[in-house]
């Protein structure tokens, strides 16, 4: 009820803006003001997956900073970031309330693939943008489909295809097993790998183990994949299984070419638990700057990230991939948020998001950008492959694209 | 409108503000209709969707208190029959298009069986030990749901993707209304099918193998047939529950049917009040609004905040939130008869 007179005034003003000057005509849709944009967020800050709740922290802490410069053409950033504990019906009763009571201009940043999969349906028969969900998950960008939806990081799909190509290239005797988690996550990375192994998939893998979220360890799978005589193992695990994972084989001395996927690459909460002379070897693909990453010390870019996060986060983990990853992702928002002007309505907010052409970020790789166009709702799509040296991530040969 | 017992004789013409015990009855009946007609006219298309929810949860809640409140068989596992309907009605939909409103009543029959089948091994296991069973049950069935070979029916981890139905006859109502009130229908026909089940021969029944198995026996009581009817009767309950919140939400994936739903229905039972009927409408309202209550005031720990609530609400009202009205409705009556 409080919202109504806002609203009737800014219908009001819109109206007036038209009558008086088209040109510096202001439209807003429901949540913003002259002095505010409200936009609205799903987050696991509680259950299985809280340990990514980090990230809706650290976007928080941009949009804090932005606001303290003054906020995007003299409005505030108020990001109303709701727990859904990671499970799929409270993600459709918080969603529901952000847009139906919270009345936001549109929802950005929600996290998970069953949580966002159980609202992908509402935002777009709502027509309200659901801007940047933080998921690999390849059903993102479909702009035909689902011209409400829109991914940011690079899809697992792809990241799996980057590997499989380069196996293919480098490593022709592959003997590959795979370890994966039971879901879409896992998947998409197993069918990204086989598409980019092409007609060599069937030859070269020669086991797929899988694990759930619930499992205790994974201890039994490496077992099994030492077993089956793999000398690449395929590594598709969430941070605390991967440690697990790269320990184990270690322990049990199985020494294949291994290959980690993005989601665990932290030296920080992976490799260090893990033990960092035993993942020396260890191949992934990245687009973010590691911040344990020594390389980037005298790096722009960081320099401002470590600015910003020793002013907003002050007690946050330094090694933290996923405040990385907050702030690139908060700080693309930001530049959706300044293209649209005056013009806050959500058809505009999906346009200049489809608009992005060639944006560095402080925190991606140097070459990494984010594009996207009407047809392309894929921001990020390159990737650069590192291996571990013991110490570091070292960049290897050039960088891959889709 | 049995009220033939349960009624101490010396009571039974007292009156109250001039109306008479059966009178106010009818007055909160009368109330408590229009409050539920009313709610989706008053409220948003999103508190709509918490009460649809709400309804659901508190046939589920009804469902388990047959089973734990008045049979005293211990239940942590109520949250796969909930699946169970929940998937019954979300395959029927995707697979075969069957409507909605049908797949209600499939939902309820195939709960009915698992239940039943379910119940028949667990009549030798005792107290915790059936507690232990279904709390296996419990943390089985998100990766059951998981399984490979049902991937095809199931969805697998991605789920099913639900689609929401439209008020039929042109009734001018959302969607978010109509699922409501058809929710609320079928409220009304599981309270009345429980509240006869219950307040009859076979409540009795139930009440005196929780009370004293041994003597229930030897007053003539078919113990073993009672006890897995209750558990499949339960889980009917629970079924169709199940169905109703998958329509809802318009979504089941195996991640909403973890341990902590079987858990969340145990608190409702208990905060709403044991072997209560109407409890279990106060125990799913807990359930749905003081989580989020918790999240509003620390987003840090909401589940210290909902554990320090339970632990008020059982230390406040030692027999539900119905308990307690029931102790001031005495207490009242105390009162105003005294001062007649």
């Amino acid at each position: 009820m409080t919202f109504r007179p806002f609203a009737i005034l800014a219908f009001a003003l819109t109206g007036l803006g038209l009558l008086t000057n088209p040109a510096v005509a202001k439209k807003y849709g429901p949540g913003v003001s002259d002095h505010e944009i409200k936009i609205g967020q799903t987050m696991p800050y509680s259950g299985p997956a809280s340990a990514y709740g980090v990230i809706g922290k650290a976007e928080a802490a941009y949009f804090k900073m932005i606001n303290d410069e003054g906020g995007v053409n003299g409005r505030t950033i108020n990001l109303i970031s709701l727990d859904d504990g990671y499970s799929p019906p409270k993600t459709v009763e918080q969603t529901r309330k952000l847009v139906e009571q919270d009345r936001v201009l549109f929802v950005y940043g929600g996290l998970g693939t069953p949580t966002n999969t159980a609202v992908h349906r509402y935002f777009n028969a709502k027509h309200v943008p659901q801007l940047f969900v933080a998921t690999g998950a390849s059903k993102w960008g479909q702009p035909k489909k689902f011209p409400w939806t829109m991914g940011w990081q690079p899809n697992y799909h792809t990241e799996g295809r980057i590997y499989g190509e380069y196996i293919r290239q480098h490593i022709p005797d592959a003997k590959i097993g795979i370890l994966y988690q039971n879901d879409d996550y896992g998947k998409d990375y197993v069918n990204g790998l086989k598409e980019g192994l092409g007609d060599m998939a069937k030859r070269m893998i020669v086991a797929e183990v899988t694990y759930e979220v619930t499992d205790p360890t994974v201890d039994s799978q490496i077992i099994s994949l030492k077993g089956s005589g793999a000398n690449v193992f395929f590594n598709v695990t969430t941070p605390k299984f991967a440690a697990q994972a790269i320990r184990k084989a270690y322990d049990i001395d199985w020494h294949p070419t291994q290959f980690l996927n993005n989601v665990s690459a932290s030296i920080g909460s992976v490799l260090k638990p893990a033990g960092l002379d035993k993942a020396k070897g260890v191949i992934t693909a990245n687009y973010l700057k590691d911040p344990t990453d020594k390389r980037w010390k005298d790096d722009k870019g960081y320099q401002k990230w470590e600015a910003w996060r020793e002013k907003y986060m002050p007690k946050s983990d330094p090694s933290d991939i996923n405040i990385v990853y907050g702030y690139s992702s908060a700080q693309t928002l930001i530049h959706v948020l300044k293209a649209a002007g005056d013009d806050l309505t959500r058809a505009n907010i999906m346009k200049q998001a489809a608009g992005l052409h060639d944006l560095h970020l402080d925190m991606l790789l140097p070459g990494v950008t984010v594009d996207t166009g009407p047809d392309d709702y894929y921001p990020i799509e390159k990737e650069q492959l590192y291996q571990f040296d013991g110490e570091n991530w070292v960049p290897l040969g050039k960088m891959e694209t889709d | 409108m049995t009220g033939n017992m349960e009624v101490p004789a010396g009571r039974m013409r007292s009156t109250v503000l001039g109306l008479s015990r059966k009178q106010w009855r009818w007055l909160g009946l009368l109330g408590l209709v229009t409050v539920a007609v009313g709610l989706p006219f008053v409220m948003e298309g999103y508190r709509t969707f918490q009460f649809t929810l709400t309804l659901a949860y508190a046939i589920a809640v009804l469902g388990l208190n047959i089973l734990t409140g008045y049979n005293g068989q211990i239940s942590l596992g109520h949250g796969a029959f909930y699946a169970v309907g929940a998937y019954t009605s979300a395959i029927l939909m995707n697979l075969w298009g069957v409507p909605y409103w049908a797949t209600v009543p499939v939902a309820g029959a195939i709960s009915l069986a698992a239940g039943f089948l379910f119940g028949m091994p667990a009549l030798r296991l005792q107290g915790l030990y059936l507690a232990l069973a279904t709390f296996a049950l419990a943390v089985a069935t998100p990766q059951l749901l998981k399984l490979h070979a049902l991937e095809q029916w199931t969805g697998g981890s991605q789920g099913i993707v639900i689609i929401k139905p439209d008020a039929p006859f042109g009734l001018p109502l959302t969607q978010d209304q109509w699922l409501y009130f058809f929710t609320l229908a079928i409220t009304v026909v599981m309270f009345v099918v429980a509240r006869n089940l219950l307040r009859g021969r076979t409540g009795r029944a139930l009440l005196a193998i929780r009370d004293h198995e041994l003597a229930a026996q030897v007053m003539g009581i078919n113990t073993a047939l009672y006890k897995s009817g209750a558990f499949g009767v339960s889980a009917m309950f629970t079924g169709v529950a199940g169905a109703l919140g998958a329509i809802a939400v318009q979504f089941v994936a195996p991640d909403s049917f973890n341990f902590f739903l079987s858990i969340a229905f145990l608190v409702a039972m208990i905060v709403g009040g044991l072997a209560t009927i109407s409890g279990a409408i106060f125990g799913a309202l807990f359930i749905v609004f003081v989580p989020n209550l918790a999240g509003n005031i620390s987003q840090a720990a909401p589940w210290a905040i909902y554990g320090v609530f339970v632990i008020l609400f059982m230390y406040l009202m030692p027999y539900g939130l119905l308990g307690l009205l029931r102790r001031l409705v005495t207490r009242f009556r105390t009162v105003a008869s005294g001062a007649d």
